[in-house]
């Protein structure tokens, strides 16, 4: 499964435990945020751990760029520390007897590479933790802790970030806080970010590329917009079945209460968006917001109709069909009614009109 | 009053227990640690090797060391070889004799702060590129350290306070092997209960404030946990 033509992290692992086993093949691209989605016990976090040598597969050949990570036919194994990688927690996992100053040098001593990321200064700054500093990880909150988590591995200056679930503590308020660090982080950075989570919406906010695991296995992986809509991947099955367009907002309609963005879909009509006019966004379309009509409805109460055209369809159970559509250079994907699918004929090839009910902001 | 010969005793006392501490917490703290990270199937070994004393009659230990370093015994030929004589009756017997009677109250509670520390905080040093001697002293020993207070008192006030194993293999021999629980056994058997109670009084005041430190220092311990 090649993802770019460079590919930065290869990783064929194997490990077995009493009821799980491990077994991947992967080339990750060398930049941007991969995030390795599954349920849990689909093995997200023990092929984490293995990338950092935190479990050691049996089967193993890791390589990180240029850099050999494992070998397990040469019998090689770079330990942790040796790695130069950068982990957060899921639980911030702070030194609790170092103050937050503390705990950010005890990285910064311990630098692998000449090639600073960062500065102290920058890392403190990206995250806004300068009231912080002096402060013990006891006497932080769960946000305040992961921020200072996150800093305290980009100051590492890590040849990759692996981040295991650093949202899934903290509370929606805390999350909603955080976000906004990982979505500058993203924007700030030039190494890759392996990203583990099992919320839907931190895969449409964060992810560039989209890795999926069930049961120790990769059942599909590249990037987002096209994992997201592929009919023979998990994603597009599900309820929560969504597309993720990449835009850039054109102008705004005050009186309305709406923005207008410009997508290689077409031009779509948003929730009003306090954001200067040329800003990047990203938005997440519902299958389930999606309807399909033959012809251009003359009046209709919804703003966003655009012409498509059907790719593929795939009946998913329970009298549901989810029909993948080309919208100009986008694809949609829409989940109708088996019956509705029968009665409009729908099937590939066919040109037909999308009307979108409703899009949200993730980015 | 106390008298000087009271005095050596407690003095020689302060010297064995004190020496014994260190050593065991020199020795404690890297068995403590392997025990409290390995998987190993001997763990459960190990583990009874260095709690028996804990159950065992004291003479009984007292009796196999006096053997073992005795003349004929195997530790015993081996010091002859190195040319320091026999351990029983001097001061290195007992200090011997003290280590391996005071194990478990050193090893356990360190075994127990390393288990207590978990994995996370390990995983974390290393992942910031500190290797196993680094995260040792950077991380474990600092979050274990509660666990060395206890110990070090548990070691030394447990060694103060041996007598069936000291009487075993250190004898009652004045200035060499005469701890204070022999000189207190001495002063009964005399019938010398004013002397006795100066040495008995002494060290249980000692042993309660010893503990009244140990308590306090642990509850301030919890309490500043419990502001997390």
């Amino acid at each position: 499964m090649i993802m770019s033509p460079v590919p930065s992290i290869q990783a064929r692992l194997r490990l077995a435990y009493d009821q799980f086993a491990l077994d991947v093949d992967l080339n990750l691209p060398a930049s941007g945020v991969t995030v390795l989605f599954g349920h849990s016990g689909s093995g997200k976090t023990t092929l984490l751990r293995c990338i950092a040598g935190l479990e050691r597969p049996t089967q193993g050949f890791l390589k990180i760029g240029a850099t050999l990570w494992q070998d397990s036919e040469h019998d090689f194994f770079l330990p942790t520390h040796r790695r130069n990688l950068a982990y957060v927690f899921q639980e911030a996992n702070l030194f609790p007897h170092l103050s937050v100053r503390g705990n950010l040098d005890y990285a910064v001593r311990r630098l692998r590479t000449k090639d600073r990321l960062f500065s102290l200064e920058q890392a403190i700054e990206l995250l806004a933790i300068g009231p912080l500093l002096a402060r013990l990880p006891a006497r932080l909150s769960g946000g305040e802790r992961q921020r200072v988590a996150i800093a305290r591995a980009l100051a590492a200056s890590p040849d990759v970030l692996l981040m295991d679930e650093p949202l899934a503590a903290l509370d929606e308020q805390r999350k909603q806080d955080i976000l906004p660090y990982l979505t500058g982080l993203h924007q700030n950075l030039q190494i890759p970010i392996l990203y583990v989570t099992h919320s839907l919406q931190e895969v449409n906010q964060l992810a560039d590329h989209l890795l999926v695991l069930a049961a120790g296995k990769v059942v599909a992986c590249g990037p987002l917009a096209e994992t997201l809509t592929r009919l023979d991947g998990p994603m597009a099955l599900d309820r929560q079945a969504a597309s993720v367009w990449q835009g850039k907002l054109v102008s705004h309609e005050a009186e309305y209460h709406l923005s207008h963005a410009e997508f290689a879909g077409g031009s779509l009509s948003l929730p009003y968006l306090d954001m200067p006019v040329g800003s990047p966004v990203r938005i997440r379309i519902y299958a389930r917001d999606v309807s399909i009509t033959l012809q251009p409805p003359e009046a209709s109460s919804i703003l966003n109709i655009l012409p498509a055209s059907v790719l593929a369809l795939s009946a998913m159970g329970q009298g549901q069909t989810v029909v993948q559509l080309a919208v100009g250079e986008e694809v949609l994907l829409a989940h109708i009614t088996q019956k509705s699918a029968m009665l409009l004929n729908v099937r590939p090839g066919m040109a037909v009109y999308v009307q979108i009910k409703g899009t949200s902001i993730v980015r | 009053m106390l008298n000087a010969a009271d005095l050596d005793t407690l003095f020689l006392t302060f010297r064995v227990a004190s020496l014994a501490t260190l050593l065991l917490l020199l020795l404690g703290t890297p068995l403590a640690w392997k025990l409290a990270r390995s998987r190993s199937r001997w763990k459960g070994v190990i583990n009874s090797v260095v709690a028996l004393p804990l159950v065992l009659p004291p003479t009984v230990l007292g009796f196999y060391l006096l053997v073992l370093m005795g003349p004929a015994g195997l530790v015993g030929k081996f010091t002859q070889w190195l040319g320091i004589g026999t351990l029983p009756f001097s001061f290195g017997g007992l200090v011997v004799a003290s280590v391996l009677y005071s194990l478990p109250f050193v090893v356990q509670p360190l075994q127990n702060a390393f288990v207590a520390m978990g994995d996370a905080p390990l995983e974390a040093a290393a992942t910031l590129g500190a290797g196993p001697l680094d995260r040792f002293f950077s991380v474990a020993l600092p979050l274990a350290k509660p666990g060395f207070l206890t110990a070090g008192v548990l070691g030394f006030t447990h060694t103060v306070g041996e007598f069936g194993v000291v009487l075993m293999v250190g004898g009652n021999i004045p200035d060499k092997t005469r701890v204070v629980s022999v000189q207190i056994y001495n002063h009964v058997e005399a019938l010398e209960y004013g002397q006795a109670h100066w040495l008995a009084g002494g060290l249980l005041i000692f042993s309660f404030l010893v503990l009244l430190l140990l308590y306090s220092s642990q509850q301030t311990q919890t309490l500043t946990q419990s502001l997390k």
